[in-house]
């Protein structure tokens, strides 16, 4: 294989019924490509869920795993985000720890990222914050000087900037 | 789109895959009836004539139902392997959906190397399989399997039944998935509580899946651009692959290379699509093909590919494959084209059609044939290196397994014979020297390489094909993966022809261990076990052992003279090799085995003099290499 890795992002427009996620889930393993990334949701559409993938693969295998994924009956549309403009959003739950005496640092973090304390503990707070990947990656730099208890992230979602699917 | 223009769009692709039967017109259509009743009655809407499978507790109401059925006719396999392979043999010999019905469990896991054969090489397929009831799903209970999850990477589709109003809507889909754009096999799981269920039996002829839109016209650019490129090439080849068959293509790919004057190299799954009969026919390509068919490939300056799909069995390593080759690639699955190798001209489409349009182009541009330099160049190596001379040395008094293929051949009419073949060292003498004339006469499984194949899908072409007599090439080997299906055979009266290249061995494997790793002769070598004759006895079934040469075209006759299934054991010496041989991991330069006429001997030491010694061991390093793409049999 020629091509270098990539950070890619496909939507994937599907079928919202049962055992949609692992054909397509099971399509990418399959090859032996690890998913970094996966989240799935319905859409303006009951009958149909979107699902984000991310993955680094080079681009040779990316341009195979696409056609393939279009080859599905369940899929409906593909949209390779991985060069276009779009916006890239991740929730994540970091919970910190937090004694009363560093308790209003670890707030005015979390204020500097525009994030919200959603759980207040004896040692510490749990922290809800969306955003980009440098954005998560900067809180998560500055929060662990007071040490992560742990993180949950709810996987990426994109959408393209421009509204050409219309 | 206007919806007017939509709504075209939408009839031609219905019309693609439309019951083969009465669809809503169906006498059963409105009445009331059972889940198991509307499953009957969604086959014979179809048009369903035939099924094979085995029935069990979850398929009981089913099976019950068929007993009230004067239109189907269930072939009762003696293992469910066997009955997929029969439903894919069906399929492949009649172009029609073969269709498959098993019980939930082990009857449902047995089916999944049926499968898989018919995905690898996309033969459309609607296999049916019983499941536990719907409450009692995931918990483990007596003869459950998750079929669905299971199959998953090796089906075109699947669908599990939640209801028993889904079952015309799920049949007619599975049919017209199965059958249209790149054909392949589907799968049905119903839970059997569903089979009891009341319902109204409604079968739509149309269906509506918006997420399933194969193309079949090809893009009119595309096509002009890729004429311009055939009128110019001077050194072209057609390379034929099994969608040709599949899209029905055989005049239009023969049409094509007569009026360009392209010699053609045809796959094993295409084998037939082209006439041996036609010079342009350079025949068998890439690993066990000719000398001379994978020189043209591999010196070509532009490859038109129909319905084919570079596997790693034509176009050994890759990185040295056709350098000098632009491509043409004709395909109706988008997922193809450019998997392996790049095209300049890319035509997703069915190939027929696609083909249609190409020779008006051609026409319409008067092109004309500049090929004669490049045709007699490979005269000139198809003289030097036949695919077998009679010259060869042998070892005296036994029967050369070349000859034997081709006084088969001789002895089959090529309109109304089918050969299948079963897999290893006899299905490529049989591809190599058995000559085709008609497309859907050879069938051989290509891409999943599955002994245990070849026998029931010959019963399977045999009963689809009540007029034609049905040869099956079989090994030793192979052909004891599914011979239970004897009895199916005997008690049809299917009057199939086994002839059994029997070398006492895994030959294909045993000659990988003679010539790369030193003789060790690991694993490979059958005992003289069973007695095929008094096996064959057994079963009913009239059989024969031939020996020695002079014997083997009286034994043909008297076979091809029997009614009723019979079994030639033919014995051949467990030493010989299929030649000639692409270098497992080399390219297609990189021949062994290759007469060399005038010489009178086979040339084992090649390429370039580089002593067969040393060849031997580089090669057998190359093979235990990357990911396993190389690998054998
Ligand atoms: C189900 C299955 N198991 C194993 C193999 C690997 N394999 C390929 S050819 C071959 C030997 C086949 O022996 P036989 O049918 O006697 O044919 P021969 O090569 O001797 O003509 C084997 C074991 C296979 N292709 N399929
Ligand atoms: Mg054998």
């Amino acid at each position: 294989m020629r091509a270098t890795k990539n950070h890619n992002v496909l939507s994937v427009l599907v079928e919202n019924r049962p055992g949609v996620l692992m054909r397509v889930v099971a399509l990418i393993s399959r090859r032996g490509f690890n998913i970094e990334s996966l989240s799935v949701g319905p859409t303006e559409d009951p009958t149909r869920s979107r699902i984000t993938i991310i993955a680094d693969v080079d681009d040779e295998a990316w341009e195979q795993i696409t056609k393939q994924l279009n080859k599905l009956v369940v899929v409906h549309k593909i949209t390779d985000l991985t060069d276009e403009p779009s916006i890239e959003r991740e929730l994540v739950l970091f919970k910190v720890n937090a004694p009363a005496e560093r308790r209003s640092e670890v707030i005015e973090i979390a204020n500097l990222f525009r994030a919200k304390i959603v759980d207040v503990g004896r040692g510490s707070l749990t922290i809800e914050a969306t955003g980009d990947e440098s954005k998560m990656q900067g809180m998560e730099d500055l929060l662990r000087a007071y040490g992560i208890r742990e993180i949950t992230r709810t996987g990426k979602i994109a959408m393209s900037r421009n509204s050409k699917e219309e | 789109m206007p919806d007017d223009k939509k709504q075209v769009a939408m009839s031609t692709v219905a019309m693609e895959g439309a019951p083969r039967g009465l669809g809503s017109k169906n006498p059963k259509q409105g009445k009331r009836m059972t889940g198991a009743q509307a499953i009957i009655a969604a086959l014979e809407a179809e048009g369903v004539d035939l099924l094979f499978g085995y029935p069990g507790g979850q398929a009981i109401k089913i099976y019950d139902a068929l007993y009230d059925s004067t239109q189907l006719k269930h072939v009762l396999a003696r293992h469910e392997q066997g009955a997929v392979h029969e439903a894919d043999g069906y399929a492949r010999a009649t172009g029609n959906v073969g269709v498959a019905l098993v019980t939930s469990g082990p009857g449902a896991t047995n089916t999944v190397t049926g499968i898989a054969t018919a995905y690898m090489d996309s033969i459309p397929l609607v296999v049916v399989t019983g499941q536990v009831p719907r409450a009692v799903i995931g918990s483990d209970s007596f003869q459950e399997s998750d079929i669905v999850g299971m199959t998953m990477s090796v089906v075109k589709h699947s669908y599990l039944l939640l209801s028993a109003d889904d079952i015309a809507r799920t049949f007619r889909e599975a049919f017209h998935i199965a059958k249209t754009g790149r054909p392949g096999p589907v799968l049905i799981d119903v839970p059997s509580d569903i089979l009891s269920a009341e319902i109204t039996f409604e079968y739509p002829d149309a269906v509506n899946i918006p997420s399933y839109r194969p193309t079949y016209r090809g893009n009119a650019k595309q096509i002009r651009a890729a004429a311009r490129l055939i009128a110019d090439a001077s050194k072209p080849v057609l390379y034929v692959g099994g969608g040709v068959v599949s899209s029905g293509a055989s005049a239009q790919a023969t049409e094509l290379a007569r009026m360009m004057r392209i010699p053609t190299v045809v796959t094993l799954m295409a084998k037939g699509a082209i006439p041996s009969s036609e010079p342009l026919n350079l025949g068998a390509v890439g690993m066990h093909g000719s000398k001379y068919a994978n020189m043209a490939l591999n010196r070509s300056d532009l490859i038109i590919a129909c319905g084919a799909r570079f596997s790693d069995r034509v176009t050994g390593r890759f990185d040295e494959f056709a350098p000098e080759a632009k491509v043409v690639h004709i395909d109706i699955d988008p997922a193809e084209i450019g998997k392996v190798r790049e095209a300049q001209v890319p035509i997703v489409g069915d190939v027929r059609r696609v083909l249609d349009s190409l020779l008006e182009e051609l026409a319409r541009i008067e092109a004309a044939p500049d090929t004669a330099a490049w045709l007699s160049q490979i005269d000139e190596w198809r003289t030097r290196f036949p695919m077998y001379d009679e010259h060869v040395e042998e070892p005296a008094g036994a029967i050369v397994p070349e000859v034997a293929m081709r006084q088969l051949s001789r002895a089959l009419d090529p309109e109304s014979t089918i050969v299948v073949t079963e897999v290893g060292q006899h299905q490529m003498w049989a591809a190599q020297f058995v000559d085709r004339e008609l497309p859907r006469t050879f069938l051989s499984s290509g891409g999943l390489g599955t002994m245990g194949f070849g026998f029931p899908a010959a019963v399977g072409a045999a009963i689809g094909c009540p007029g034609k007599t049905v040869v099956c090439v079989a090994g030793d080997g192979s052909f004891q993966m599914n011979l239970q299906e004897m009895a199916t055979a005997a008690i049809n009266n299917v009057p199939v022809k086994v002839v059994v290249v029997d070398n006492r061995a895994l030959g294909m494997v045993r000659q990988w261990q003679k010539l790369f790793y030193g003789g060790r002769y690991s694993a490979t070598e059958l005992d003289d076990v069973p007695d095929f004759v008094k096996l064959a006895d057994a079963y009913g079934w009239g059989a024969e052992r031939v020996e020695r040469p002079q014997d083997v075209e009286a034994a043909y006759a008297r076979m091809l003279a029997t009614e009723g299934p019979y079994l030639l054991d033919l014995r051949i010496p467990r030493d010989q090799s299929v030649f000639p041989m692409v270098a497992p991991g080399g390219g297609l330069s990189e021949v062994i085995g290759a007469i060399d006429s005038g010489a009178g001997f086979r040339i084992v030491a090649e390429p370039d003099g580089v002593g067969w010694t040393n060849w031997a061991s580089r090669t057998n390093k190359a093979a235990g290499g990357v990911g396993g793409r190389e690998g054998g049999r």
